[in-house]
Protein backbone atom coordinates (compact mmCIF):
# COMPACT_ATOMS: atom_id res chain seq x y z
CA UNK A 1 0.00 0.00 0.00
CA UNK A 2 2.85 2.19 0.68
CA UNK A 3 4.04 2.46 -2.20
CA UNK A 4 1.17 3.61 -4.72
CA UNK A 5 2.46 6.87 -4.23
CA UNK A 6 5.50 5.98 -6.05
CA UNK A 7 3.86 3.73 -8.62
CA UNK A 8 1.39 6.82 -9.62
CA UNK A 9 4.63 9.10 -9.71
CA UNK A 10 6.39 6.96 -12.22
CA UNK A 11 2.74 6.31 -14.16
CA UNK A 12 2.56 10.22 -14.27
CA UNK A 13 6.19 10.75 -15.06
CA UNK A 14 5.68 8.10 -18.17
CA UNK A 15 3.12 9.92 -19.22
CA UNK A 16 4.81 13.24 -19.78
CA UNK A 17 8.37 11.57 -20.73
CA UNK A 18 9.24 11.90 -24.34
CA UNK A 19 8.98 8.21 -25.46
CA UNK A 20 8.87 6.43 -29.07
CA UNK A 21 5.35 7.48 -29.26
CA UNK A 22 5.67 11.39 -28.66
CA UNK A 23 9.02 11.79 -30.58
CA UNK A 24 8.01 13.35 -34.16
CA UNK A 25 7.71 11.01 -36.92
CA UNK A 26 10.03 12.38 -39.40
CA UNK A 27 9.64 11.26 -42.95
CA UNK A 28 12.56 12.55 -43.86
CA UNK A 29 14.91 10.44 -45.95
CA UNK A 30 18.36 9.91 -45.82
CA UNK A 31 18.68 10.82 -49.16
CA UNK A 32 17.09 14.03 -48.84
CA UNK A 33 18.83 15.66 -46.50
CA UNK A 34 21.49 18.48 -47.41
CA UNK A 35 25.05 18.33 -46.27
CA UNK A 36 24.75 21.81 -45.30
CA UNK A 37 23.91 21.16 -41.86
CA UNK A 38 22.63 24.69 -41.32
CA UNK A 39 20.55 24.36 -44.70
CA UNK A 40 19.36 21.27 -43.29
CA UNK A 41 18.12 22.96 -40.04
CA UNK A 42 16.23 25.84 -42.09
CA UNK A 43 14.79 23.29 -44.02
CA UNK A 44 13.43 21.70 -40.89
CA UNK A 45 11.94 24.37 -40.01
CA UNK A 46 10.39 25.33 -43.15
CA UNK A 47 9.23 21.52 -43.48
CA UNK A 48 7.04 22.08 -40.30
CA UNK A 49 5.47 25.34 -41.81
CA UNK A 50 4.10 23.70 -44.63
CA UNK A 51 1.34 21.35 -45.11
CA UNK A 52 1.20 17.95 -46.90
CA UNK A 53 -1.77 18.64 -49.27
CA UNK A 54 -2.30 14.82 -49.67
CA UNK A 55 -2.55 13.71 -45.77
CA UNK A 56 -4.08 17.45 -45.25
CA UNK A 57 -3.22 17.35 -41.20
CA UNK A 58 0.12 16.19 -41.70
CA UNK A 59 3.51 18.64 -42.48
CA UNK A 60 5.60 18.22 -45.02
CA UNK A 61 8.07 16.65 -42.82
CA UNK A 62 6.24 13.90 -41.65
CA UNK A 63 4.13 12.66 -44.54
CA UNK A 64 5.22 9.93 -46.26
CA UNK A 65 3.30 10.86 -49.62
CA UNK A 66 5.37 11.19 -53.16
CA UNK A 67 4.49 15.00 -53.61
CA UNK A 68 5.64 15.27 -49.75
CA UNK A 69 9.02 14.10 -50.66
CA UNK A 70 9.33 16.25 -53.95
CA UNK A 71 8.51 19.09 -52.18
CA UNK A 72 10.73 18.61 -49.80
CA UNK A 73 13.56 18.49 -51.99
CA UNK A 74 11.74 21.68 -53.84
CA UNK A 75 12.61 23.25 -50.30
CA UNK A 76 16.16 22.14 -50.56
CA UNK A 77 17.00 23.14 -54.07
CA UNK A 78 15.50 26.76 -53.40
CA UNK A 79 17.64 27.09 -50.37
CA UNK A 80 20.70 25.96 -51.99
CA UNK A 81 20.11 28.79 -54.54
CA UNK A 82 20.24 31.36 -51.71
CA UNK A 83 16.15 31.94 -51.45
CA UNK A 84 15.82 33.15 -47.83
CA UNK A 85 13.00 31.07 -45.83
CA UNK A 86 10.32 33.64 -46.63
CA UNK A 87 11.27 33.18 -50.93
CA UNK A 88 10.65 29.49 -50.37
CA UNK A 89 7.34 30.24 -48.56
CA UNK A 90 6.53 32.25 -50.99
CA UNK A 91 7.08 30.55 -53.66
CA UNK A 92 5.28 27.07 -52.50
CA UNK A 93 1.77 30.06 -51.85
CA UNK A 94 2.01 31.05 -55.10
CA UNK A 95 1.37 27.44 -56.56
CA UNK A 96 -0.58 25.83 -53.94
CA UNK A 97 -2.37 29.03 -52.10
CA UNK A 98 -2.88 29.52 -48.05
CA UNK A 99 -4.10 26.10 -47.34
CA UNK A 100 -0.04 24.96 -47.91
CA UNK A 101 0.94 26.97 -45.06
CA UNK A 102 -0.34 25.13 -41.79
CA UNK A 103 -0.17 28.74 -40.28
CA UNK A 104 -2.84 30.90 -42.34
CA UNK A 105 -1.87 34.83 -42.45
CA UNK A 106 -3.29 37.42 -40.92
CA UNK A 107 -6.25 39.16 -43.21
CA UNK A 108 -9.75 39.97 -43.29
CA UNK A 109 -10.76 37.18 -44.93
CA UNK A 110 -8.93 34.80 -41.87
CA UNK A 111 -10.06 37.24 -38.89
CA UNK A 112 -12.55 34.71 -37.81
CA UNK A 113 -10.03 31.74 -37.80
CA UNK A 114 -7.74 33.81 -35.90
CA UNK A 115 -10.23 35.73 -33.44
CA UNK A 116 -13.13 33.38 -33.21
CA UNK A 117 -12.06 31.45 -30.35
CA UNK A 118 -10.95 34.37 -28.04
CA UNK A 119 -14.30 36.29 -29.44
CA UNK A 120 -16.21 33.13 -28.38
CA UNK A 121 -15.13 32.93 -24.99
CA UNK A 122 -15.29 36.46 -24.36
CA UNK A 123 -18.91 36.48 -25.43
CA UNK A 124 -19.50 33.66 -23.70
CA UNK A 125 -18.21 34.86 -20.13
CA UNK A 126 -19.79 38.57 -20.62
CA UNK A 127 -23.02 36.40 -20.77
CA UNK A 128 -22.37 34.17 -17.31
CA UNK A 129 -21.25 37.81 -15.90
CA UNK A 130 -24.62 39.41 -17.37
CA UNK A 131 -26.60 36.54 -15.72
CA UNK A 132 -25.31 36.50 -12.74
CA UNK A 133 -25.15 40.33 -12.04
CA UNK A 134 -28.73 40.35 -12.80
CA UNK A 135 -29.98 37.79 -11.01
CA UNK A 136 -27.91 39.56 -7.88
CA UNK A 137 -29.22 42.52 -8.53
CA UNK A 138 -33.02 42.32 -9.25
CA UNK A 139 -33.79 39.52 -6.48
CA UNK A 140 -36.37 40.35 -4.39
CA UNK A 141 -35.21 40.47 -0.78
CA UNK A 142 -37.86 38.50 1.89
CA UNK A 143 -39.78 41.15 3.47
CA UNK A 144 -39.39 42.16 7.03
CA UNK A 145 -41.34 39.89 10.11
CA UNK A 146 -44.20 40.94 11.08
CA UNK A 147 -44.60 41.64 14.81
CA UNK A 148 -46.59 38.17 15.55
CA UNK A 149 -43.81 36.30 13.57
CA UNK A 150 -40.80 38.17 15.86
CA UNK A 151 -42.81 36.79 18.67
CA UNK A 152 -43.24 33.34 17.45
CA UNK A 153 -39.53 33.24 16.56
CA UNK A 154 -38.45 34.67 19.93
CA UNK A 155 -40.96 32.04 22.34
CA UNK A 156 -39.27 29.18 19.95
CA UNK A 157 -36.05 29.95 20.17
CA UNK A 158 -37.05 30.27 24.17
CA UNK A 159 -36.04 33.98 24.56
CA UNK A 160 -38.35 35.86 27.11
CA UNK A 161 -37.60 39.22 25.60
CA UNK A 162 -38.06 39.51 22.39
CA UNK A 163 -36.62 43.34 21.34
CA UNK B 1 -34.77 44.11 -25.50
CA UNK B 2 -35.35 41.13 -22.82
CA UNK B 3 -36.90 39.30 -26.03
CA UNK B 4 -33.92 39.58 -28.28
CA UNK B 5 -31.48 38.56 -25.30
CA UNK B 6 -33.36 35.45 -24.97
CA UNK B 7 -33.93 34.41 -28.97
CA UNK B 8 -29.72 35.73 -29.18
CA UNK B 9 -28.46 31.91 -28.31
CA UNK B 10 -30.73 30.31 -30.26
CA UNK B 11 -30.40 32.42 -33.13
CA UNK B 12 -26.69 31.69 -32.75
CA UNK B 13 -26.68 28.27 -32.41
CA UNK B 14 -29.01 28.08 -36.01
CA UNK B 15 -25.88 30.03 -37.52
CA UNK B 16 -23.27 27.70 -36.42
CA UNK B 17 -25.29 24.87 -37.32
CA UNK B 18 -26.05 26.10 -40.57
CA UNK B 19 -22.43 26.32 -41.16
CA UNK B 20 -21.51 22.95 -40.28
CA UNK B 21 -24.31 21.32 -41.85
CA UNK B 22 -23.08 23.07 -45.28
CA UNK B 23 -19.62 21.28 -44.19
CA UNK B 24 -20.90 18.34 -43.94
CA UNK B 25 -21.37 18.03 -48.02
CA UNK B 26 -17.98 19.67 -48.55
CA UNK B 27 -15.42 18.02 -49.99
CA UNK B 28 -11.83 18.55 -47.64
CA UNK B 29 -9.88 16.74 -50.92
CA UNK B 30 -11.21 19.33 -53.17
CA UNK B 31 -8.76 22.72 -52.75
CA UNK B 32 -9.07 25.83 -54.68
CA UNK B 33 -6.59 26.98 -56.84
CA UNK B 34 -3.98 29.41 -56.02
CA UNK B 35 -3.43 29.35 -59.85
CA UNK B 36 -7.31 30.58 -61.04
CA UNK B 37 -6.82 34.05 -63.06
CA UNK B 38 -3.12 33.61 -63.04
CA UNK B 39 -1.24 32.80 -65.98
CA UNK B 40 0.29 29.39 -66.98
CA UNK B 41 3.94 28.94 -65.35
CA UNK B 42 6.41 29.34 -67.33
CA UNK B 43 7.41 25.62 -68.76
CA UNK B 44 8.84 23.75 -71.62
CA UNK B 45 8.02 19.59 -71.74
CA UNK B 46 9.36 16.98 -73.96
CA UNK B 47 6.97 14.82 -75.96
CA UNK B 48 5.69 11.69 -74.75
CA UNK B 49 8.33 8.67 -76.06
CA UNK B 50 6.70 6.08 -77.95
CA UNK B 51 3.11 7.35 -78.10
CA UNK B 52 1.59 6.31 -80.94
CA UNK B 53 -1.69 8.88 -81.19
CA UNK B 54 -2.01 11.75 -81.25
CA UNK B 55 -1.44 12.46 -85.46
CA UNK B 56 0.65 15.32 -86.12
CA UNK B 57 1.32 16.75 -82.35
CA UNK B 58 2.69 13.57 -81.32
CA UNK B 59 6.37 14.59 -81.86
CA UNK B 60 5.14 18.49 -80.00
CA UNK B 61 5.78 17.97 -76.34
CA UNK B 62 4.12 20.73 -74.62
CA UNK B 63 5.14 24.41 -73.45
CA UNK B 64 3.91 28.06 -72.15
CA UNK B 65 4.03 28.77 -75.65
CA UNK B 66 1.16 26.18 -76.85
CA UNK B 67 -1.09 27.04 -73.94
CA UNK B 68 -0.44 30.90 -74.60
CA UNK B 69 -2.39 31.12 -78.08
CA UNK B 70 -4.87 28.93 -79.96
CA UNK B 71 -7.78 30.08 -78.30
CA UNK B 72 -9.31 28.07 -75.06
CA UNK B 73 -7.61 24.34 -74.64
CA UNK B 74 -8.16 22.01 -72.10
CA UNK B 75 -4.95 20.26 -70.08
CA UNK B 76 -5.38 17.22 -68.19
CA UNK B 77 -2.89 16.37 -65.62
CA UNK B 78 -2.33 12.67 -65.88
CA UNK B 79 -0.47 9.11 -65.47
CA UNK B 80 -0.91 5.46 -66.17
CA UNK B 81 -0.28 4.51 -62.61
CA UNK B 82 -3.41 6.50 -61.58
CA UNK B 83 -6.45 4.87 -61.03
CA UNK B 84 -9.00 7.39 -60.87
CA UNK B 85 -7.19 8.56 -64.61
CA UNK B 86 -8.66 5.04 -66.06
CA UNK B 87 -12.17 6.02 -64.44
CA UNK B 88 -12.01 9.69 -65.84
CA UNK B 89 -10.56 8.23 -69.57
CA UNK B 90 -13.89 7.60 -70.97
CA UNK B 91 -15.10 11.10 -69.72
CA UNK B 92 -12.39 13.00 -71.02
CA UNK B 93 -12.08 11.19 -74.29
CA UNK B 94 -15.82 12.50 -74.93
CA UNK B 95 -15.02 15.64 -73.97
CA UNK B 96 -12.13 16.02 -76.35
CA UNK B 97 -14.43 14.75 -78.93
CA UNK B 98 -17.49 17.09 -78.53
CA UNK B 99 -15.86 20.23 -76.82
CA UNK B 100 -14.25 21.70 -79.76
CA UNK B 101 -11.32 22.67 -77.99
CA UNK B 102 -7.74 21.00 -77.82
CA UNK B 103 -7.13 18.88 -75.02
CA UNK B 104 -3.55 18.67 -73.86
CA UNK B 105 -1.93 16.16 -71.47
CA UNK B 106 0.50 16.38 -69.11
CA UNK B 107 1.63 13.12 -68.19
CA UNK B 108 2.68 13.19 -64.46
CA UNK B 109 5.48 11.68 -62.72
CA UNK B 110 5.17 8.58 -65.39
CA UNK B 111 7.43 5.89 -67.26
CA UNK B 112 7.24 7.19 -70.91
CA UNK B 113 6.88 3.81 -72.09
CA UNK B 114 3.90 2.58 -69.73
CA UNK B 115 1.92 5.49 -70.30
CA UNK B 116 2.21 4.88 -74.32
CA UNK B 117 1.07 1.58 -73.65
CA UNK B 118 -2.13 3.04 -71.30
CA UNK B 119 -2.85 5.38 -73.96
CA UNK B 120 -2.64 2.56 -77.13
CA UNK B 121 -5.02 0.26 -75.09
CA UNK B 122 -7.52 2.96 -73.76
CA UNK B 123 -6.83 5.79 -76.70
CA UNK B 124 -5.55 8.61 -76.80
CA UNK B 125 -7.87 11.82 -76.89
CA UNK B 126 -4.97 14.12 -76.29
CA UNK B 127 -3.34 16.70 -78.93
CA UNK B 128 -0.24 17.76 -77.33
CA UNK B 129 1.27 15.79 -74.37
CA UNK B 130 4.16 16.86 -72.07
CA UNK B 131 6.11 14.38 -70.05
CA UNK B 132 6.46 15.49 -66.66
CA UNK B 133 8.93 12.98 -65.08
CA UNK B 134 9.83 14.80 -62.10
CA UNK B 135 7.09 15.72 -61.57
CA UNK B 136 8.24 19.66 -61.25
CA UNK B 137 5.71 21.38 -64.22
CA UNK B 138 2.75 19.41 -62.03
CA UNK B 139 4.15 21.60 -58.85
CA UNK B 140 4.31 24.50 -60.76
CA UNK B 141 0.23 24.09 -61.39
CA UNK B 142 0.05 23.29 -58.14
CA UNK B 143 -0.93 19.61 -58.64
CA UNK B 144 -1.67 17.67 -55.39
CA UNK B 145 -3.10 14.88 -56.57
CA UNK B 146 -3.99 13.31 -60.26
CA UNK B 147 -6.05 13.59 -62.18
CA UNK B 148 -6.52 16.99 -62.43
CA UNK B 149 -7.94 19.22 -64.92
CA UNK B 150 -7.42 23.09 -66.13
CA UNK B 151 -9.69 25.08 -68.43
CA UNK B 152 -6.88 28.00 -69.97
CA UNK B 153 -8.12 30.56 -72.11
CA UNK B 154 -6.82 31.95 -75.57
CA UNK B 155 -4.54 34.00 -73.45
CA UNK B 156 -2.90 31.82 -71.37
CA UNK B 157 -4.75 32.65 -68.35
CA UNK B 158 -6.05 29.72 -66.02
CA UNK B 159 -9.81 30.07 -65.60
CA UNK B 160 -10.66 26.64 -63.67
CA UNK B 161 -9.14 23.62 -62.41
CA UNK B 162 -10.68 20.71 -61.01
CA UNK B 163 -8.71 17.97 -58.77
CA UNK B 164 -10.13 14.58 -58.61
CA UNK B 165 -11.59 12.10 -61.58
CA UNK B 166 -14.09 14.46 -63.87
CA UNK B 167 -17.43 13.06 -63.55
CA UNK B 168 -20.28 14.08 -66.17
CA UNK B 169 -22.26 15.85 -63.58
CA UNK B 170 -18.88 18.11 -63.09
CA UNK B 171 -18.12 18.76 -66.85
CA UNK B 172 -22.05 19.63 -67.56
CA UNK B 173 -22.01 22.12 -64.45
CA UNK B 174 -18.70 23.25 -63.97
CA UNK B 175 -16.38 22.65 -66.72
CA UNK B 176 -18.07 23.31 -69.95
CA UNK B 177 -19.50 26.85 -68.29
CA UNK B 178 -15.91 27.53 -67.48
CA UNK B 179 -15.13 26.84 -71.16
CA UNK B 180 -17.44 29.04 -72.78
CA UNK B 181 -16.07 31.52 -70.53
CA UNK B 182 -12.49 31.63 -71.51
CA UNK B 183 -13.98 31.17 -75.27
CA UNK B 184 -15.51 34.18 -74.53
CA UNK B 185 -12.28 35.50 -73.28
CA UNK B 186 -10.35 34.97 -76.52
Amino acid sequence: MRRLPILLAVLIAALFAPGPASAPAWAVQPDEILVDPVLEQRARTLGKELRCLVCQNQSLDDSNADLARDLRLLVRERLKAGDSDQEVLDYIHARYGDFVLLRPPMRPGTWLLWFGPAAVILLGGAGIVLFFRRRGGTAERPAPLSEAERGRLARVLGDEDPS
Amino acid sequence: MRRLAFFLPVLLFLGVAGYLLVGLWLDPQRLPSALIDQPVPEFALPALAGRTGGGADRERGLSTADLKTGGAKIVNVFASWCLPCRAEHPILTELAETAGVPVHGINYKDVPAAAAKWLADLGDPFAAIGSDRDGRVGIDFGVYGVPETFVIDGNGVIRYRYPGPLTPEVVKRELLPALRAAKEAG
